[in-house]
């Protein structure tokens, strides 16, 4: 939108043929509508009784009925605050982790020992859930897990069934989520990094500045604008979690739930294990909802800070 | 402020943070290797000794068992891998044609409905109707339930970030010019978007292919949803499974399982071989495509 900033005489826009440009967009606007669109209309089903055997039309309304079935359990606070806290773990330790290996990968210049440990650092991001999910089992689970047979043992501890306990699992979880996503999301930052202007740091250990120096009083601040943006993306998802990561890594356990279950698995469970469609549905239109006021609301405080980065 | 020093000083201290930046990415680059290391280390342990000593990083006796028994046994795997390729390939190509297709009338400045495009694209990254609402349109009124349909079209096929990513590419780097003169020799516009925009669009093809290709081979919640016929599994729902069952036989039926010793399954390590094997795709082209990736990530959030 921002092209057409400061355009010198008023020209009248000689617009190109519809029709093809259309045609050629067609397929995907197609297929737009039908994934995306058609489901925003189907948030009716949060207001119907919904049963498989009367199907969507003939399922009778049932008004404001599941959500206060929804708030009335535990569930909606326990699945509401887990998601907004580890989304909030998430995203204060990732960039503090993130920011810490851009600056280090950048202190290091172009060589092939950065090239060996960015590879590296990146390729957790590529691993599916459910590898991810073989892995952790590899070191936890009770029988053969490495941590117990190996660690705990070696250091004449009893073996924990971590599987069940759930006291553990924000601490794990947080791990996981690191151990995937730090690497990956440092790109955006060592990418800010470089485009910071050389001669300020030249300058700087001219004028005597150590390095440490240099990354609090030049990178950092020259970063603020960054982690600012990134941080307000991130705080748009809040509602939303990795259904992944909180629904295949600790095997779907059920003693664990007071600790792992998010709105997304929530959603899952009550639509696929549980049948209750209306509930589902009705925790899901909730978790839109705020998402969507959320989204608006950061991208209000982006464009009040810094209105080129606002997304709309 | 800080004292002045003299430059060796400066110079020590830059040398310093080089080793000291050096020491932390070698522990953490050793951190993400590990777990892979250690699952690959695993696949290839005797079932007996994990049996007795659990995964290690130093089995006390290697094996190949565990490889011998997928491929004897490996028609389910072979299948599933089949179908993990195959949805992988066909979503991908897909997927490219009309996320570049779409991008391209968004790129064009004198399209009329440019911004009303890119609104109708941005507004799915702001809103969506949820999990039960499209669960309840692929399976009643389209029918997907337990098709290989069910693996390619919900979700993945045409997303918005893709689309502005390739949007911004058209817009960045090709010349108004080209598509004028093409317009004044008579081409039409799909003459115009396939013989001159796609061809040079190469770079961001390969990113989003990538990103699609992934997306595709790790993708097991499609299945998860709307497969319940295990010969539709990919390689991602075998391995959901087959960590079940074992688990299931080991809860369960310890004692029925006993007397039955004729077939030794090498349930742990053929786990983890099978999981090594669902990686091993990734790992192979990961050093040819990893720029593309780190370009990909770069430039999709510098403006989505």
């Amino acid at each position: 939108m921002s092209e057409n900033k400061s355009k010198p005489i008023k020209v009248k826009t000689k617009y190109a043929k519809s029709g093809p440009l259309l045609l050629i967009a067609a397929p995907g606007i197609l297929y737009l509508l039908i994934n995306n669109y058609i489901p925003m209309f189907g948030i009716f089903l949060a207001f119907k009784n919904f049963s498989y055997k009367k199907g969507i039309w003939k399922s009778p309304w049932n008004g404001f009925q599941n959500f206060k079935f929804l708030f009335h359990t535990k569930d909606a606070i326990i699945m509401t605050r887990n998601t907004i806290l580890y989304n909030l773990a998430f995203i204060v330790i990732g960039t503090i982790f993130a920011i810490t290996i851009a600056i280090l990968l950048n202190a290091l210049g172009d060589s092939i020992r950065t090239k060996f440990f960015q590879s590296s650092l990146l390729l957790p991001n590529l691993m599916s859930w459910v590898i991810i999910a073989y892995m952790v089992y590899a070191f936890l689970n009770s029988d053969s897990g490495f941590i117990n047979n190996t660690i705990l043992e070696a250091l004449g501890k009893e073996d924990v069934a971590w599987y069940m306990e759930r006291g553990y699992w924000p601490f794990i979880l947080t791990i996981v989520y690191l151990w995937k996503n730090a690497g990956y999301m440092s790109i955006i930052y060592l990418a800010a990094i470089a485009g910071i202007d050389k001669s300020v740091y030249e300058a700087a250990s001219l004028d005597g500045a150590t390095k440490m120096q240099q990354i609090f009083r030049i990178t950092l601040p020259l970063l603020k604008p960054t982690v600012i943006i990134m941080t307000l993306m991130a705080v748009g998802r809040i509602f939303f979690s990795d259904f992944g990561l909180f629904y295949q890594v600790p095997m779907n356990s059920g003693a664990l739930y007071a600790t792992t279950q998010t709105i997304d698995t929530y959603v899952y469970r009550g639509l696929m294990e549980l049948n209750d469609v209306g509930m589902s549905a009705a925790a899901g239109l909730f978790q839109s909802v705020l998402g969507f006021i959320i989204v608006v609301t950061a991208n209000a405080v982006v464009r009040k800070v810094d209105s080129d980065n606002a997304l709309f | 402020m800080a004292k002045l020093k003299s430059a060796e000083h400066v110079a020590s201290d830059a040398k310093r943070f080089e080793i000291i930046s050096t020491v932390i990415l070698g522990i953490l680059a050793v951190i993400a290797l590990l777990p892979i290391i250690l699952i690959v280390i695993a696949s290839f342990t005797d079932e007996t000794t994990l049996l007795r000593n659990g995964y290690s990083f130093l089995p006390e006796k290697w094996s190949t068992d565990a490889y011998v028994y997928m491929l004897q046994q490996g028609a389910t795997i072979f299948r599933a891998y089949g179908i993990s390729v195959l949805v992988t390939l066909v979503g991908t190509v897909i997927s490219v044609l009309i996320t570049t297709m779409i991008a391209y009338p968004m790129s064009r400045k004198n399209f009329k409905y440019k911004n009303l495009l890119a609104f109708f694209v941005f507004f799915t990254m702001l809103f969506n109707g949820g999990v039960v609402p499209s669960y309840m349109m692929w399976t009643q009124v389209f029918n997907i339930k337990n098709t290989i349909w069910a693996l390619i079209l919900p979700n993945y096929l045409c997303g918005a970030f893709n689309i502005f990513l390739v949007r911004n590419y058209y817009a960045n780097s090709i010349p108004d010019a080209l598509i004028e003169s093409a317009q004044i020799d008579g081409a039409s516009e799909l003459t115009i978007f396939f013989k001159i925009i796609f061809p040079l669009a190469v770079p961001t093809v390969a990113t989003i292919s990538l990103f699609t290709a992934l997306t595709y081979w790790n993708d097991w919640v499609n299945a998860l949803y709307y497969i319940q016929k295990p010969q539709f599994y990919g390689i991602q729902n075998l391995l959901i499974r087959i960590m079940n069952n074992i688990q299931y036989l080991k809860s369960g039926a310890a004692s029925v399982a006993v007397g039955t010793g004729a077939i030794q399954l090498p349930s742990n390590a053929v786990r983890m071989s099978m999981a090594v094997i669902g990686i091993l795709p990734i790992v192979v082209i990961y050093p040819f495509v990893q720029k593309y990736f780190v370009k990909g990530v770069v430039v999709g959030a510098v403006k989505g």
